[in-house]
């Protein structure tokens, strides 16, 4: 059954390379069809290998091909199959699936329309690879190939200039962090001799044997390549730029799959950081920072994406908090949870994009609610669901991390329910300013409103109802045992694969904590929704200038103009300096100077043979009266 | 005997082009490209069978009482160089075939003899022939860029060249001769047994005579200087052969003669042979920065991936060299892929400023992809050959030298991050 899983990846692969090498000439609807069914058919073998995961399977290794035999280097291509790896396949399959048929609606009438299905299924591919991979280096492939996918999509629209320095910044802050990764891979191989989750972690632990401080150092450069990944301080900025690609990939790559990868990893690695402190807590603090940063950035932008970008940032360091905190599952879970609700308010907003004629600012918009009813309702359902009010589903997944944080860090704690405070009110600010009010856009824009096609509804309404039903793959304790269900569900599939915390919570705590979760949310929500539909607030721009913390929010605390200012001039300088001076007058300068030097040495000698016969028979009786002398 | 074959076929070839003059040169050389690609397959193919080792070595004495022999053999090592020589032949060949040279005869010859002249030094097993091959593939390529070169001051620029690698060689001869005092005998075996048996502060100059020449042929900070110009003012092809193959006999006299030879040479002063090298991939890199011309940018951008070739060899073990074979042969094809990528782009535009370049895409998109493909293979994506031998090295120096880590990492990326430069959609 296992051997099956090879398929999952493959047939995205057949579909990008069908369509990008004969995909000419077929219509725009076998093209989508194709692109989606491929994406169905993984789906479907990923239902089945989990199945068998789910009824306690053994983890499986499957071996592809041999790849790197070189010195002590002996890697092969394999896929691992665990519960961990089979519940990301479900989730990236099946909410990919959905963005493939949402896309075929959305992109119709894009002229690049063969080639956007073909790299949104390399992009499953690739990203399948990096949870399938049995190694780390196998992980690293699928890696480094959703992160030229995110390239090439975010730059998809390569025609405006400002979409490629997008695209650049993206590949480039990656990479950044990709070298941490490498480093703490070529650390983990130095002192085990292997890169096999299986030998590290599963079967074998050769991972334990690594001491302490090199561990930290382990720890934290793979951290770093999750930061790069997955949008975390220092190295968020790209993110927010992304969503100059179309929607569908804001949706697919930087919502729901591409930018967990990060929390995959330390996940997956879960192992090396249960045991080690430092590591654990620079991830929590990271985690929480980058958190509390997105959540009020969001606070006051007015573009509908960059919203949705700033409050992805804030929701994937929650989930790293929990990692940090050793709540490895819980941060699974939340990525799962996120996924889905995250994935249908991109998609909503694309849809609101569609039926605004390509307009994402949030002040020309209102009102949209009797033009656009489906998409409407199910955006408002993700809002309520990120947010996190009971019983949708990032209620449980958000208050499971706040739980945890509860028990290990008040700090940390009183910092997540401002952020999800924060979370509440910018979600709401959002739905109240797009949804309620008045039309402000223009007459024309007016005049073209409306409903997206069912291609792009029908997405969002399965992702509005898993939004809904989600959380219930983890129940807390206090509430499955209310209701006589299993709780924990999750818990208990991931078991063999994560590190479990050793927290156990007394049921009024849990019960006291989702209470308290809940009112925080509710009166957020309150807020909201006195200043933008009771009293109509609008976002305008010249208002909102008024403050300075409002400025430094709206400026994103300027981090980009910092960066700028601390690396990219100085190394600009640097290397003008380099090019204009050492290399031509020093280096070079030197190279010439020994030349001109044996070639003025050459001179001086050669006015001695000055062809003139006196001269010579002159020095030739001064030699010789010399030699003569000496006898 | 298929040694000899591959030498002979394009020294007679390029005979034959002399002789027969320009008309189908040009014919004649891609017919010769191709028929050493198969006779490569078949010395490929007799090595992994192992069935007749005897057609891959051929031993002739030449001056017997001085120890010097026609000796050539090939393992893997020179199997690969082969491969990459062959293999980029044909592909430079047909590259420059709608162009128009005066007298291609002259070209396409020069080109065979060089392509001779490069087997030699890649097949043989005497250290003197591997000097002399070495040397004499400099000649005809001084020509090639002399002759056909259109940039201002060419003949300037040339002689740097001539010279510069000439004067780095003498040291090779002086190292060479000095280890031959003591062994009477040019046979790497020999030479192998001789070095090893030095002091070690004996190996150390040894050492340093023969990275002085292979880091000005590299090229290596601060030895460099010669070769963005160089490749600039060569024509295309010229480049292609000078980045694609000939520099690599360096790298290889590395692996061949210097690993072996100076075991102790290169564990007590390799690391400032290391230490150049890293300081060669952070200076080129920055020097990649500020370029304007997309040729030069290509040249610094092979300086830095060179650096961090030497590097990796020099780390002296064996995940470190066969990193380094993997390496050298993908640096040969992509750095080939790039100046194919610069020509067709220059033929077109009539001139190499980036920042007037773009827009190629709309036009031509498979052109654009397959530039990308390559571009992401300079980066060093995994699955693309880059990646292997990148990653060997990495994994290495954590091996060696856990504390220089940091280093060739942080090198390596910026390397790449330059690298993403040209890509300009």
């Amino acid at each position: 059954m296992e051997k099956l899983v090879t398929l999952v990846p493959l047939f995205p692969l057949a579909g990008f390379l069908y369509i990008t090498f004969f995909g000419k000439g077929f219509s725009k609807g076998f093209i989508g069809t194709l692109a989606s069914s491929t994406i169905l058919l993984s789906f479907i073998v990923s239902v089945l290998v989990f199945t068998t995961q789910m009824h306690g399977a053994h983890p499986a290794i499957v071996k592809v091909f041999d790849w790197i035999t070189a010195g002590s280097f002996d890697i092969d291509f394999s896929f691992l199959v665990d519960p961990l790896s089979t519940i990301y396949l479900l989730f990236i399959t099946g909410v990919g699936f959905l963005i493939h048929v949402y896309s075929t609606g959305y992109m119709h009438d894009d002229e690049g329309f063969n080639r956007f299905m073909a790299y949104l299924n390399l992009f499953v591919f690739f990203m399948l690879i990096l949870v399938l991979g049995d190694s780390y280096v196998t992980m690293f492939v699928g890696w480094e190939g959703v992160g030229v996918c995110s390239f090439m999509l975010i730059g998809f629209w390569y025609k405006d200039m400002k979409n490629n320095d997008a695209a650049k910044k993206a590949f480039i802050v990656n990479r950044i962090g990709d070298l941490g990764l490498i480093i703490g891979m070529c650390l983990l191989f130095a002192y085990t001799g292997t890169l096999k989750f299986d030998d590290l972690f599963i079967g074998g632990s050769d991972a334990s044997g690594i001491p302490g401080g090199v561990g930290t150092a382990i720890g934290i450069s793979l951290f770093i390549g999750a930061m790069g990944k997955s949008a975390q301080i220092p190295l968020h900025t790209w993110l927010p730029d992304a969503m100059a690609g179309p929607t569908p990939v804001s949706a697919l790559i930087h919502a729901a799959t591409m930018v967990t990868a990060g929390i995959y990893m330390v996940a997956r690695s879960s192992e090396l950081y249960a045991y080690n402190e430092i590591a654990s807590s620079v991830i929590v603090w990271a985690g929480i920072l980058t958190s509390l940063l997105g959540a009020t950035i969001a606070l006051t932008q007015n573009d509908i994406k960059k919203v949705l970008a700033y409050s992805t940032v804030s929701q994937l360091g929650l989930m790293f908090v929990a990692l940090g905190m050793g709540a490895y599952s819980t941060a699974v879970f939340h990525v799962i949870t996120h996924a889905f609700f995250k994935a249908l308010l991109f998609l909503g907003s694309g849809s609101v994009i569609h039926g605004m004629s390509g307009e994402q600012d949030i002040r020309r918009m209102g009102g949209l609610k009797k033009f656009m009813p489906v998409t409407h309702l199910t955006f408002l359902i993700g809002t309520i669901a990120i947010s996190g009010v009971f019983p949708f589903a990032g209620f449980f997944s958000k208050d499971q991390i706040v739980a945890v944080a509860f028990e290990e860090n008040k700090i940390v704690f009183i910092l997540s329910l401002l952020v999800s405070a924060c979370t509440a009110f910018y979600m709401f600010r959002l739905y109240f300013l797009t949804f309620h009010g008045k039309f402000r856009g223009t007459h024309d824009q007016e005049h073209h409103l409306h409903e997206s096609p069912k291609s792009m509804t029908v997405p969002l309404m399965i992702l509005a109802v898993l939004s809904v039903v989600g959380g219930f793959i983890g129940l807390p304790h206090a509430v499955g045992e209310q209701m006589g269900m299993h709780w924990h569900w999750l818990d208990h599939f991931l078991e063999d694969a994560v590190v479990m915390p050793s927290i156990h919570m007394s049921l009024s705590t849990e019960v006291l904590l989702m209470v308290i979760a809940t009112i925080v949310a509710l009166g957020s929500i309150a807020y909201a929704w006195t200043i933008y539909k009771k009293r109509g607030v609008l976002a305008d721009e010249d208002k909102d200038m008024e403050s300075s913390a409002q400025k430094l929010l709206y400026n994103k605390y300027w981090i980009d103009e910092i960066y700028d200012a601390l690396i990219r001039k100085p190394v600009d300088r640097i290397s003008h300096f380099l090019g204009k001076f050492i290399e031509p007058k020093i280096i070079d300068g030197i190279v010439e100077g020994t030349g001109s030097l044996t070639k003025n040495t050459g001179g001086i000698f050669r006015m001695l043979q000055s062809g003139s016969l006196s001269l010579y028979i002159f020095v030739f009786i001064i030699g010789l009266i010399a030699i003569l002398l000496s006898l | 005997m298929l040694t000899l074959l591959l030498i002979a076929i394009p020294l007679l070839m390029a005979g034959a082009i002399f002789v027969m003059g320009s008309k189908s040169a040009r014919q004649l050389a891609l017919f010769t490209g191709i028929a050493e690609l198969l006779v490569t397959f078949a010395a490929i193919w007799i090595e992994k069978s192992g069935t007749h080792p005897e057609l891959l070595s051929f031993n002739q004495q030449w001056i017997g009482p001085l120890g010097i022999s026609y000796a050539f053999s090939l393992d893997g090592i020179s199997l690969v160089m082969v491969l990459l020589t062959t293999l980029l032949l044909p592909v430079i060949v047909y590259a420059s075939f709608n162009k128009t040279f005066k007298n291609p005869h002259v070209f396409y010859g020069l080109m065979l003899l060089m392509i001779a002249s490069m087997i030699g030094a890649f097949t043989t097993s005497d250290g003197l022939l591997f000097y002399i091959f070495y040397e004499f593939a400099l000649i005809p390529i001084y020509f090639i860029i002399l002759i056909w070169s259109h940039a201002e001051g060419r003949a300037r620029i040339t002689l740097k060249f001539f010279l510069y690698t000439l004067f780095g060689s003498l040291f090779m001869l002086i190292a060479l001769l000095y280890v031959y005092q003591h062994s009477h005998s040019f046979a790497m075996a020999d030479l192998y047994a001789a070095g090893q048996s030095l002091s070690a502060y004996e190996q150390g100059w040894v050492f340093a005579g023969f990275f002085i020449a292979f880091a000005v042929k590299i090229p290596v900070f601060p030895f460099h200087t010669w070769q963005p110009a160089t490749y600039n003012a060569a024509p295309t092809a010229g480049a292609m052969l000078l980045a694609g193959i000939m520099l690599k006999m360096a790298s290889y006299g590395l692996i061949r003669l210097v690993l072996p030879m100076l075991p102790e040479g290169v564990a007590e002063y390799g690391t400032w042979a290391l230490v150049l090298a890293s300081i060669s991939v952070l200076y080129a890199s920055g020097m990649a920065i500020v370029q304007k011309n997309f040729k030069l940018l290509i040249a610094y951008s092979s300086i830095a991936h060179l650096g961090v070739l030497t590097a990796g060899i020099l780390s002296g073990n064996a995940q470190g060299v066969q990193g380094g074979v993997m390496e050298m042969l993908s640096h040969g094809i992509i750095t080939v892929g790039l100046f194919i990528v610069y020509d067709i782009i220059e033929s077109r535009m009539s001139h190499d400023e980036m920042s007037r370049m773009g827009g190629i895409r709309d036009v031509n998109p498979q052109f654009a992809f397959l530039f990308f493909v390559i571009v992401m293979g300079s980066v060093a994506l995994p699955m693309t050959s880059g990646f292997v031998g990148e990653f060997c090295f990495c994994s290495d120096s954590t091996n060696t030298a856990p504390h220089l880590l940091l280093l060739p990492g942080l090198l390596l990326y910026l390397e790449q991050c330059i690298c993403c430069a040209p890509f300009r959609p």
